[in-house]
């Protein structure tokens, strides 16, 4: 019975930490990238398979319990509604006559920059 | 009736997983709420496949697993463009055209595209959406046609 719970916790360990990976990969996204319409990309690897990866973490440590299935109806909502919401902003932009960057985005290595700046 | 049915029970389940009481004079509470509510639905007279979409479980459940693992691939290939040390993106404003039979499975389909990291859909027109996307690789008209079959599929059934 011990091992089996440890089989647990070990699963629920590694998906809440890939889940955090993937919350702070999206968040240095959102910091990265160079326009409204691309943040909002880096933004959604956060909502979906961030939060997603997390809720169900939470339900391996809750067990079977009403919990995990309060749990699992918060993983069902959050699974519908972030892309609405996400929808939602995108389209409010694209009415309001924000253009979206459509050129390649390279930016110089902060390596080169920097040694531009002090020469 | 069947949605009728189908949604009471629904209501009554989500109520119990909700509340988590077990004495009867609270369950009769919750007997009398989903009443109230299924009365209220009946006289809105809204009571239909888009109310009550729970009678297509059966293949919507298969649909958004295989999507599960389509956004795991986007979400991949999202935090490697993202993350790259020298950023390289050519973002995209695609038409994506649709092919459905009804709101529920338009519906669908617009929300899968948003949910996939990497597209996102901005408008939507008569019959195409208009989607952008992170990167030239996200917009292959192949993988969209492929989720517009599964996604009409999986809500109206084998009908095309």
């Amino acid at each position: 019975m011990d091992i089996l719970l440890l089989i647990r916790d070990i699963a629920s360990i590694a998906l809440l930490a890939v889940g955090v990976l993937f919350v702070l990969a999206g968040a240095i996204g959102v910091i990265r990238l160079p326009d409204f319409y691309t943040r909002i990309h880096a933004a959604g690897v956060t909502d979906t398979l961030g939060a997603e990866l997390i809720v169900f973490a939470l339900m391996l440590q809750a067990g079977f319990t009403l919990l995990a299935a309060k749990l699992l109806l918060v993983g069902f909502i959050l699974f519908l509604t972030s892309p609405t919401a996400t929808h939602a902003v995108a389209n409010a932009a694209h009415r309001a006559g924000l253009n979206p960057l459509l050129s390649r985005h390279q930016p110089p290595h902060p390596r080169d920059t920097e040694t531009g700046e002090k020469s | 009736m069947i949605y009728g049915v189908s949604l009471s029970l629904v209501l009554a389940v989500m109520w119990w997983v909700l509340s988590g009481y077990d004495k009867i004079t609270l369950l009769a509470f919750g007997v009398i709420s989903v009443v109230i509510a299924i009365v209220l639905v009946l006289r809105m007279r809204i009571l239909d496949r888009e109310t009550v979409p729970f009678l297509r479980l059966h293949t919507l459940i298969p649909y958004y697993i295989w999507l599960g693992g389509e956004m795991a691939k986007a979400s991949m290939a999202v935090v490697k463009a993202a993350l790259k040390p020298e950023i390289d993106i050519t973002p995209r404003l695609v038409r994506v055209p649709v092919k459905a039979d009804t709101d529920l499975a338009r519906c669908v389909f617009a929300n899968s595209i948003t949910l996939t990291p990497g597209t996102v859909t901005v408008e939507i027109e008569e019959d195409a959406y208009l989607v952008h996307a992170l990167d030239t690789s996200f917009t292959a008209p192949e993988g969209f046609a492929e989720m517009n079959l599964y996604a009409a599929r999986a809500t109206d059934g084998d009908t095309s």
